[in-house]
């Protein structure tokens, strides 16, 4: 069996008094779509904010690639390829399209700074192998025809695409999607899973928080429940849909109704 | 150079080089503001090239493009130890933190005898003339309008939009801000240097709160959305006071009538055009 992807150590994470995440550990195995699902509040964007390093772990650690990246800058860890989208809308509104993705391939361009400003052939050749792979991802998402237009004009559905197309641009090997169905109608979000299969088809493993159960159920093929910062379970979906600890936690925090919809199918 | 010419900056010499130095000037405000870093600094910085590229000529004769490297250098490089405190502050904090250190490094001038003290500087000889702003002016430009069209732009707009996200993206947020401010340091010690060697006389209050606000100025009234901007905002609020002479004691009320206009109606500025991040 090959080493876990990520590895996430007895993570602990605590604002004044309150504790939001509480000794948390699970793996992610490469290859999958593994779901964090949780009612509100459970912590699941707050360990996000761990993983991909704008957040200290109070305790506990972090392994990426059976490297230690507990203390890593959130860059650094770009580089080793781990990318994430944000659950409210976070495009450069102010950007286009094609200069989004551009700038999630920043970490990419290796070329040093005044040969960027004195457009030295290197630099040329490197922003136009760049924009040629922007291009061709924003294809992928159908993004394609919007390239130069404001991010701020798109619809909505196309700003959570052009999210997850900018995190994929900075080529990771584990993708983090906090809510990336939030406010999708069905079409959009079917069309969502579609993506998300295909980029895992393309090599990349995908770590993803979400409310819909229906597409976390129908999509993930591992899922790890968060309540009140402390995991509760983990397992297949129909062993989480099984699980009483996870149904209690639901029926306590009020989501009954949505988590036995997706329960339901 | 033609007789008309050689007319026109006899009577407006110094007029024309202060738009020159201060377009500089607004590039440097631009290179922190371009990043969403409110760094008021920018006259101290201005300040310590001053008085670094004055003492050098007037006291150990150097030549003249040593004495404005060595202008660049040394408010780089205080621009470097400040970071180390400031550099985790935005907004309102860092404009405190930098104010600040305005404050000390005038107080600094005045009570050093060996620059001058509350007297400054005098005598300075006049070594920068029109082509040597004009050409500085120039080449500093078109590095901005360049790094704008590269991953450097997009990293600078990156980062004023959204800073964690930025970082999410794998932008070194702590390096490109570091590298700003010792930019714009760089900059304004320049802008001072020549200031300097045409005005041909130095003082320590000079390069205070009120500068400060001025070099701003430039940034909101030209807006940071290009680096155009800041130049084109620099030579209006420098000419204004010349072309409203009419108006007298109330020239510098029409100042700030202007910016109060713009931040209301134009909050990009009056050049509020879009540019393009793609090289």
């Amino acid at each position: 069996m090959s080493a876990p992807l990520l590895e996430v150590a007895a993570v602990t994470c605590r604002f004044a008094g309150l504790t939001a995440v509480d000794a948390v550990s699970f793996a992610v195995e490469p290859g999958r779509i593994h779901g964090l699902i949780g009612p509100n509040g459970a912590g699941k964007t707050t360990l996000f904010n761990v993983i991909s390093g704008l957040l200290d772990a109070g305790d506990g650690s972090l392994r990426f690639r059976e490297r230690d990246i507990t203390t890593l800058p959130p860059h650094a860890r770009v580089a080793l390829g781990l990318g994430r989208s944000f659950q409210n809308l976070r495009v450069f509104a102010d950007m286009s399209v094609l200069e989004n993705v551009l700038a999630g391939r920043h970490n990419r361009l290796k070329v040093p700074w005044p040969a960027s400003v004195l457009r030295l052939p290197s630099a040329r050749s490197e922003e136009k192998a760049a924009v040629a792979r922007a291009r061709e991802l924003l294809a992928v998402v159908k993004l394609g025809d919007k390239a130069d237009a404001l991010a701020a004009s798109l619809a909505y559905g196309d700003q959570r695409r052009l999210e997850i197309v900018r995190a994929l641009a900075t080529d990771p090997m584990l993708l983090l999607l906090d809510e990336p169905a939030a406010g999708m109608n069905p079409t959009e979000t079917a069309m969502l899973a579609e993506l998300l299969r295909s980029v895992r088809g393309g090599g990349v493993t995908i770590l993803l928080v979400e409310h819909d159960m229906n597409f976390v159920m129908g999509l993930c093929d591992r899922i790890t429940v968060l309540n009140f910062g402390r995991k509760i379970a983990e397992g297949t979906p129909k062993e989480v849909r099984a699980d009483g600890n996870v149904i209690e936690a639901y029926l306590g925090a009020g989501d009954v109704a949505r988590f036995l919809e997706g329960a339901r199918r | 150079m033609p007789q008309w010419l050689d007319d026109f900056l006899w009577a407006y010499g110094s007029f024309v080089y202060g738009l020159g130095v201060n377009a500089i000037l607004g590039l440097s405000m631009y290179a922190v503001l371009a990043l969403g870093q409110l760094s008021l600094g920018q006259a101290a910085f201005m300040g310590i090239g001053a008085y670094a590229s004055a003492v050098l000529t007037l006291k150990f004769g150097a030549p003249f493009p040593l004495v404005l490297t060595a202008a660049m250098v040394a408010p780089a490089i205080a621009a470097m130890i400040i970071s180390v405190p400031t550099l985790r502050l935005t907004g309102v904090y860092l404009a405190m933190a930098t104010i600040g250190f305005g404050e000390v490094m005038r107080i600094l001038y005045v009570n050093t005898d060996y620059i001058g003290g509350a007297l400054g500087l005098s005598g300075i000889p006049e070594k920068a003339g029109g082509s040597i702003i004009f050409g500085l002016l120039a080449v500093i430009l078109a590095g901005f309008l360049s790094a704008t069209r590269s991953k450097i732009g997009r990293a600078f707009e990156a980062i004023r939009e959204d800073e964690d996200a930025a970082r999410a993206i794998g932008i070194n947020v702590g390096a490109y801000k570091l590298s700003a401010l010792v930019v714009s340091a760089a900059l304004a010690g320049l802008a001072g240097a020549l200031n300097a060697h045409f005005s041909s006389f130095i003082g320590p209050n000079e390069y205070g709160f009120d500068t400060a606000v001025t070099i701003l100025s430039y940034a909101i009234l030209g807006g940071v959305t290009t680096p155009l901007g800041p130049v084109l905002g620099a030579v209006v609020l420098s000419a204004l006071p010349e072309v409203l002479r009419p108006l007298h004691d109330f020239r510098l009320v029409f100042n700030g009538l202007v910016i109060v206009l713009v931040v209301i109606f134009l909050p990009r500025g009056i050049l509020g055009l879009h540019t393009r991040r793609v090289g």
